[in-house]
């Protein structure tokens, strides 16, 4: 039966049905089931998140400035982002302001993440869907040298030799029998498009990479202690700096600067030479296949970030963009407005999760959420044994948050196209920029391969804004102020006795924020509302799908039994599962329905 | 491990002749496009000793463990992955997905009975029939118990696997469970913290495949030799604590000198971890040299113990003059009974070498 849903796909159940579970390569647990009629084509997606821990319940009654604590442990591969949403979220609530280094390091920490991560995601957890290592056995590495010097003449490691050593090294790694990470992979399937010789390039990238994330990170570890999850602090950053005077061995100095200031240096040559190459030349061999733009062309949501001003969060302020696009009309972009109850809200009718009214939305300083595991009534198989999920019942540990009733799409791209919308100087450039290189209508942008180039441009900008924050950090230390934390309110004694706050962020994922309220000293509410609950959101009371199950949509499977395509889509936007599903928060209600069995 | 048979013994053991083991090896051959002139290196490949294979599953978790492993300096994450192991199992970052991933897990479990390490990452939660955490359709609680079966042993990365961690903190809402309480007939080895310390990762596994033993273990299950002393024990700020020299605000005069932070909450004097002499990330800094008290995320329980910014004991208990020992049994006394066990440790050390072959060690503490 074919079902229109309102946000406009046509959902047809009809089809062969495939299951992915475990989807790998992604933070956390997550299943995915399709439907693909006689020709291949993707007509009906279904989206689970399969895991949930509960953080916001085990915050109840803690130390509001123990939070960031806490919620950095919702992930550990964006590590740091929630810590900063939450102190920014309890910040806002106590009325503190940070100083100006503060904001610096805090930024500089933020971009860090956004390279980290995004090279890493491409590279070791997206790239084995575009680039076949096992191919790359056949490449001439003479031929891998010319491939490499014509698409980055700037990149240093490119000579016929070092080709050879690597394809040597995974010659040998093939030839022991032991495939490892490699094993029952899809190599031989028609989705793999590259050459050998681009199959080599882009896997010695793959190892390459894996030696620089180690680097950048350090980052963190200077100003945080340790990655992953450095530590922070409510009222600005724990590290103090004393680039002058006695003890400076003990605080950030001039040595910390300088590893700062290169390995700043390092991200922005990694993402000229290798990774946005990289994109261009692999996307070159995959640009007919735009599959994969689901809700991005239609809605899209950021918060923004990166503000240039210690204590002022509005849209001007921010270097990356705020807005909201909604029904593809890309010539007006929303105001956002992150309190306002109308706006966001949550709905769980197709989530394990109780309201006790059918088709409610909660804003989330108002919500409320009660654990309910069960299945539908067209379940094939049983409660601990799922063969085929029922997407017409509950089907999902991740919640359905909307703006304004739609379903959204966080994240790169949705950050590049409000950016684009908006005239954003930077973004457009590099936007305008790729299309014309690669030869691409701009609606190519709607795309897997949109998603995947939106993510190398913002580590490209991310790179230069974290030298700009650099440089303005070293500026006011140059003109004296060496303060890195207000402490006037660090005494519980000094806060109102109720308060509530917001703190926002653009994660790498997409636009995250976390709602708190205070009462007598103590976390009375928390809530998050995650990247990956919006892009991963089940379908709502009305019908409409999420962005990942939207993404799905008619999408052409060269062999249905094997999901490249589905992987290859749902991880341009990679996914966070351990985010997502750990979002809940009784206001006020204790948790009943939990039993032990 | 010496005694892991290799490929070819375990598919002669089976019956396999040496004609159709060559065939197989032909099989692979063409299965990857190699031709026929890789068939006699495969074989001989299968022929010899085999890397270690390492099933990595991940239960309620941030991944955090996963991310620290892949900073891993000496050895780099690569040669651990290409050279050292067979990473055959990893959700995280394995290239196939659903049946095809799960087939690999039980193909290494089948072929390497007895012999394959068992990583497991986050851990089961057993409330709501284990629905909490789903995969393949079926509670994780199911898949790690399959795993574990025939696991040589089991490694418990991290605070998840070893203790719990944040999901288990007050009130556990999942009833996450750390892995002990799950298998109970397998020497497991803990490696604590949120995340561990990337040098302390690798060197647990090297550590195993270079003197094909496991390593030492204390009470608790934790190698000795990273788990064995207080970051305090070794803290490069220790002569300001000794001297009476700390911070006593963020961003005060101490705390650009670099004074103790144990007045900031700072939990080093209870913290059994390498922070303070390994480091992190390539040595470059520990939580304490970048300014913020330890939080003491590798010690059981450490999200229910208060809030992190107050003292782990009154200063009084804590004279310039005493050695660590006697303030580690005074912060002991104060913070809870299972840090208290630490104390008693540096004693028990012949013991803990029992816990090499005996199974698990009794978590009574825990």
């Amino acid at each position: 039966m074919v079902v229109q849903t309102p946000n406009g796909f046509n959902l047809d159940d009809t089809g062969q049905r495939i299951v992915v579970d475990p989807v790998t390569r992604i933070e956390g647990h997550m299943r995915c089931e399709v439907n693909v009629d006689d020709y291949g084509f993707i007509r009906n997606a279904v989206s689970t998140g399969t895991m949930w821990r509960g953080l916001e319940v085990i915050l109840k009654g803690r130390d509001p400035r123990d939070a960031w604590a806490f919620t950095e442990r919702i992930c550990g591969v964006c590590t740091g982002t929630h810590a900063l949403t939450s102190v920014r979220a309890v910040e806002d609530a106590l009325g503190i302001e940070i100083p100006d280094n503060a904001n610096s390091i805090r930024n500089i920490m933020q971009l860090n993440l956004q390279i980290h991560d995004h090279v890493v995601h491409f590279y070791h957890l997206h790239a084995l869907d575009w680039v076949n290592p096992v191919n790359a056995l056949r490449a001439d590495p003479k031929a891998t040298s010319e491939l490499q010097q014509a698409v980055s003449p700037s990149h240093p490691m490119s000579s016929p030799g070092y080709f050879r050593d690597v394809q040597n090294r995974l010659k040998q790694f093939v030839e022991s029998g032991q495939l490892g990470l490699f094993k029952n992979g899809y190599w031989d399937n028609p989705a793999y498009k590259l050459p050998p010789e681009a199959d080599l390039m882009a896997t010695t990238h793959y190892l390459e990479a894996l030696d620089l994330q180690k680097e950048i990170v350090k980052v963190h570890t200077i100003f945080g202690g340790k990655n992953p999850h450095p530590n922070w602090l409510v009222g600005g950053v724990p590290c103090p700096i004393n680039v002058h005077s006695t003890g400076a061995v003990g605080a950030i100095n001039m040595e910390r600067l300088n590893m700062v200031s290169s390995i700043i240096d390092k991200c922005i040559e990694f993402n000229k030479n290798v990774y946005l190459p990289d994109v261009i030349a692999i996307g070159g061999f995959y640009k007919n296949w735009l599959y994969g733009g689901g809700l991005s062309s239609q809605a899209c949501l950021a918060y923004g970030d990166i503000p240039e001003d210690p204590n002022d969060f509005s849209p001007e302020q921010l270097h990356l963009p705020r807005g909201a696009i909604i029904n593809g009309d890309l010539s007006t972009v929303h105001d956002v407005d992150v309190r306002d109850p109308e706006q966001i809200q949550e709905f769980v009718d197709h989530s394990w999760y109780e309201y006790g009214e059918p088709g409610k939305g909660l804003h989330p300083w108002d919500g409320v959420t009660e654990a309910k595991f069960e299945l539908g009534p067209n379940l094939k198989g049983t409660r601990t044994n799922i063969k085929q999920i029922d997407e017409g019942a509950k089907y999902s540990w991740i919640k359905a948050p909307r703006w304004r009733g739609h379903a959204m799409e966080v994240g790169p791209l949705a950050r590049y196209i409000v950016g684009y919308a908006k005239g954003h100087e930077d973004i457009t450039e590099q936007v305008t920029g790729l299309l014309r290189t690669m030869d691409l209508p701009t609606e190519a942008l709607f795309s897997t391969l949109g998603r995947t180039a939106a993510r190398a441009l913002e580590s490209e900008y991310c790179g230069r804004l974290q030298k700009y924050f650099f440089d303005k950090l070293v500026t006011n230390i140059k003109n004296g102020d060496e303060s890195t934390a207000n402490v006037a309110k660090w005494d519980p004694s000094t806060w109102p006795k109720e308060a509530k706050g917001v703190g926002m962020t653009e994660a790498p994922r997409g636009a995250l924020g976390h709602w708190v309220k205070v009462k007598d000293g103590r976390i009375e509410n928390y809530q998050c509302v995650v990247p990956t609950t919006w892009n991963g959101s089940p379908r709502d009371s009305q019908g409409n799908i999420g962005a990942f199950e939207a993404s799905l949509m008619n999408t052409k499977m060269e062999r249905p039994e094997e999901p490249v395509e589905i992987l290859r889509t749902l991880h341009s936007f990679d996914p966070c599962l351990a985010c997502s599903t750990h979002v809940m928060s009784p206001d006020g209600d204790e948790l009943t329905t939990v039993k032990v069995r | 491990m010496a005694d892991i048979e290799t490929f070819y013994d375990v598919m002669r053991s089976q019956g396999i002749t040496r004609r159709s083991f060559m065939k197989y090896c032909a099989l692979t051959a063409s299965a990857l496009g190699l031709g026929p002139a890789f068939v006699p290196k495969i074989a001989n490949a299968m022929e010899t000793k085999p890397r270690t294979p390492v099933i990595w599953v991940h239960g309620l978790e941030c991944t955090c463990c996963s991310e620290s492993f892949i900073r891993s300096a000496h050895p780099l994450a690569k040669d651990v992955v290409l050279s050292m192991i067979s990473l055959d199992y990893d959700d995280t970052l394995m290239a196939a997905a659903g049946h095809a991933a799960e087939a690999a897990m039980m193909d290494t479990i089948e072929k390497y009975k007895g012999n394959y390490i068992l990583a497991v990452e986050g851990n089961p939660p057993l409330n709501e029939d284990g629905m909490f955490c789903i995969s393949g359709g079926k509670p994780f609680v199911e898949k790690l118990k399959m795993a574990a079966k025939d696991a040589k042993a089991i490694i418990s990365w991290g605070a998840c696997a070893s203790y719990g961690c944040v999901q288990a903190a007050k009130p556990n809402p999942t009833q996450a469970t750390p892995v002990h309480k799950v298998i109970t007939d397998k020497p497991i080895i803990k490696v604590p913290g949120c995340p561990p310390i990337a040098e302390v990762m690798t060197g647990v596994i090297t550590y195993m495949l270079t003197f094909d033993r496991l390593p030492e273990l204390d009470r608790q299950g934790r190698p000795a030799m990273f788990y064995g002393q207080r970051i305090h024990d070794k803290c490069y700020r220790r002569p300001h604590f000794d001297a009476g020299q700390f911070v006593e605000a963020w961003d005060d005069d101490g705390a650009r000198k670099g004074y103790c932070l144990y007045k900031m909450g700072c939990k080093g004097p209870t913290t059994y971890n390498a922070c303070s002499t390994v480091r992190w990330n390539e040595g470059v800094s520990f939580p304490i040299q970048s300014g913020h008290g330890c939080i003491g995320c590798s010690e059981d329980g450490f999200w229910d113990q208060g809030t992190f910014y107050d003292r782990v004991t009154d200063l009084t208990q804590f004279g310039v003059e005493k050695n660590a020992d006697q303030i580690g049994m005074a912060a002991a006394g104060v913070v809870g009974g299972g840090v208290a066990l630490h104390a008693a440790v540096s004693a028990l050390k012949s013991a803990q070498s029992k816990a090499q072959t005996t199974p698990t060690p009794t978590n009574e503490e825990a």
